[in-house]
């Protein structure tokens, strides 16, 4: 996990620090004055060893320290830290519409297996599969706002003015941004029952006579839990980094907005910041996901 | 030969996907020669028009032919496509063999690296690489390409764990096989299964990934025609002319339903067991 953190970091610094040569001459441009990129340069420590900044950078930054904007000249942390008011509860709220959706249509086609049910709730996950999420968001925008006018088309006016409003601008861009992981769950649902359906125990209960209700709730689902579960943690992580694409269909100001205005502003610092974050968490929740999987079934052991 | 055609085309997903997939091989290979209109040429009386005789999918805000631009994408989509999974493939391929066949620290410190990767989804190399170097097509095919590398470098390392000891390799290296050579004539070709199936499912992931960094302008730049970026000039005229971003997205829609589906037909095909 640390060793994973350290390469996350480590692909950060080389594609950021490295790669370009001088970051200082990219962040001012080729007109900037001698004199200006020397005083950048100095500012930012890029006149020392690439290693020597590497371990700088980290060591502040595994307390919190991302260094200081460019472009609003205040700490890149504090920026994160307010623009994930945008960013998580549209994630989470992405998370929970598809949980909500996935597991019962999974459930239903599973157990109307190669019958007209079935290959209608496949279908419909088919088109979640191909239908791009940005795409989606600007069609539910045609219709529900240019046509009928029941939302606005983008924006975001902050927790301050009540939880409900807030709640409603987030409301399209989650459907939008869970769509495709909607349709993946969907499916992980309806093939890991089908696969615990198949099994002995789950004969054995219907042979003595349990109602089908129960096999399926109480005997069969408990274990089909597992890789669900599974799935729907990675995805967790997949949400995130595509939040950052729905923030621009609807003008949302969250993580991603602030990661495509720092690439215009040539703010490195900005960017390497956010990028570093969402990665780092990315990361960490597939390592949870790991040991959960460990702890939610026995017969796996790490080690 | 001819009997596994006829299965393959008896199988229903597969014959969709198939034909879908055929109809944009075909379609990008005839914007190569011929387009019904110039796709970069602009005409400011025929800005933003529905679908009619002269521009059958309308026109979009330069009154560029829809149809013309949309042809010329499907080049672009199939491009980024083969390159990202190429990508993908040769160094995750080569990663997982060396990662499998060595095993010890090697292993260790390559499947953490691929942890690593896992953390950064096309979308987050993108932002990165573009902070640094001008946006375009060829950072569009690294982000996606790498995006691929831990599940191929992850397949191929679990296929050479579970061939490395097996008898015929055993009896390839008794007979004084070097690595190289158990490598790429014994091993290799017993992996290609899982990682052909592998490949057609990361195709149309790539086109929606390049479609998304180019909605975003971290991908193919104006007045080059990408689905993508046709879909993030249109949403400026969405309210005037719903069109120019409904065929567009369609567009990519299709694609990747036709590629899913022939996915989906050839994993069956090849392998009867995995079969839902």
């Amino acid at each position: 996990m640390l060793l994973t953190l350290l390469f996350v970091s480590l692909l950060v610094f080389v594609v950021v620090r490295v790669l370009p040569g001088d970051p200082a001459l990219i962040m001012l441009g080729i007109e900037a004055s001698p004199d200006a990129v020397a005083r950048l340069r100095e500012s930012l420590g890029l006149n020392r060893p690439v290693p020597v900044q590497y371990v700088e950078w980290i060591g502040r930054a595994a307390f919190g320290d991302l260094g200081r904007s460019i472009q609003y000249d205040v700490p890149v942390a504090g920026l994160i830290v307010s623009r994930l008011a945008v960013t998580l509860p549209l994630t989470l709220m992405a998370a929970a519409l598809m949980v909500a959706a996935a597991i019962p249509l999974g459930i239903y086609a599973a157990t109307r297996h190669r019958r007209w049910g079935d290959y209608a709730a496949m279908t419909l996950s088919q088109f979640g599969i191909s239908v791009p999420g940005f795409w989606a968001g600007l069609l539910l925008i045609l219709l529900f706002s240019v046509k009928l006018g029941w939302f606005r088309s983008g924006g975001f006016d902050g927790w301050g003015q009540g939880a409900g409003s807030a709640l409603k601008s987030l409301l399209l861009p989650a459907v939008a941004l869970g769509l495709f992981q909607f349709a993946v769950l969907a499916r992980t649902t309806r093939s890991a029952l089908l696969e615990v359906l198949r099994e002995e125990y789950v004969k054995t209960a219907r042979a003595k006579g349990v109602a089908e209700r129960s096999v399926i709730f109480r005997h069969a689902l408990k274990n089909a839990m597992i890789p669900i579960l599974t799935v729907a943690g990675v995805q967790l992580g997949q949400l995130m980094a595509g939040s950052i694409i729905l923030e621009s269909v609807f003008y949302l100001p969250g993580l991603g907005r602030l990661a495509l205005g720092a690439i215009g502003a040539r703010d490195l610092p900005v960017v390497q910041g956010v990028v570093l974050f969402v990665a780092s968490g990315i990361v960490t929740i597939n390592a949870a996901v790991d040991v959960l999987y460990g702890v939610l079934d026995p017969r796996i052991r790490y080690e | 030969m001819n009997r596994a055609i006829r299965r393959a085309l008896r199988h229903v997903t597969f014959a969709v996907g198939f034909a879908i997939t055929a109809l944009l091989l075909l379609t990008a290979a005839l914007s190569l020669s011929y387009t019904p209109r110039d796709p970069l040429e602009m005409s400011m009386e025929a800005r933003l028009q529905g679908p009619s005789e002269a521009h059958l999918l309308g026109t979009d805000q330069f009154g560029r032919d829809l149809l013309s631009r949309i042809m010329v994408g499907a080049v672009t989509a199939i491009l980024v496509g083969v390159i990202a999974v190429g990508i993908g493939v040769g160094l995750g391929v080569f990663l997982g063999m060396l990662s499998g066949y060595f095993g010890g620290w090697l292993d260790e410190v390559f499947m953490r690296l691929m942890d690593a990767v896992q953390g950064f989804p096309a979308i987050l190399s993108a932002l990165l690489i573009a902070s640094v170097f001008k946006p375009g097509l060829a950072i569009t095919m690294i982000a996606i390409g790498v995006s691929f590398l831990p599940i191929f470098a992850r397949l191929t390392r679990a296929a050479f764990l579970e061939l490395r000891d097996r008898e015929f390799v055993m009896a390839a290296r008794a007979l004084g096989a070097g690595d190289a050579a158990v490598i790429g004539r014994h091993i290799l070709p017993n992996t290609l299964a899982p990682l052909i199936v592998q490949a057609s499912i990361s195709f149309p992931v790539a086109i929606l990934a390049e479609a998304a960094l180019s909605y975003l302008g971290l991908g193919t730049q104006p007045p080059n025609p990408s689905w993508g970026l046709m879909l993030r000039e249109a949403q400026a005229f969405l309210g005037m002319s719903p069109w120019f971003a409904v065929f567009p997205g369609t567009a990519i829609a299709l694609t990747v339903l036709g590629l899913n589906l022939l996915g989906d037909g050839l994993r069956d095909l090849l392998d009867p067991k995995m079969m839902s």
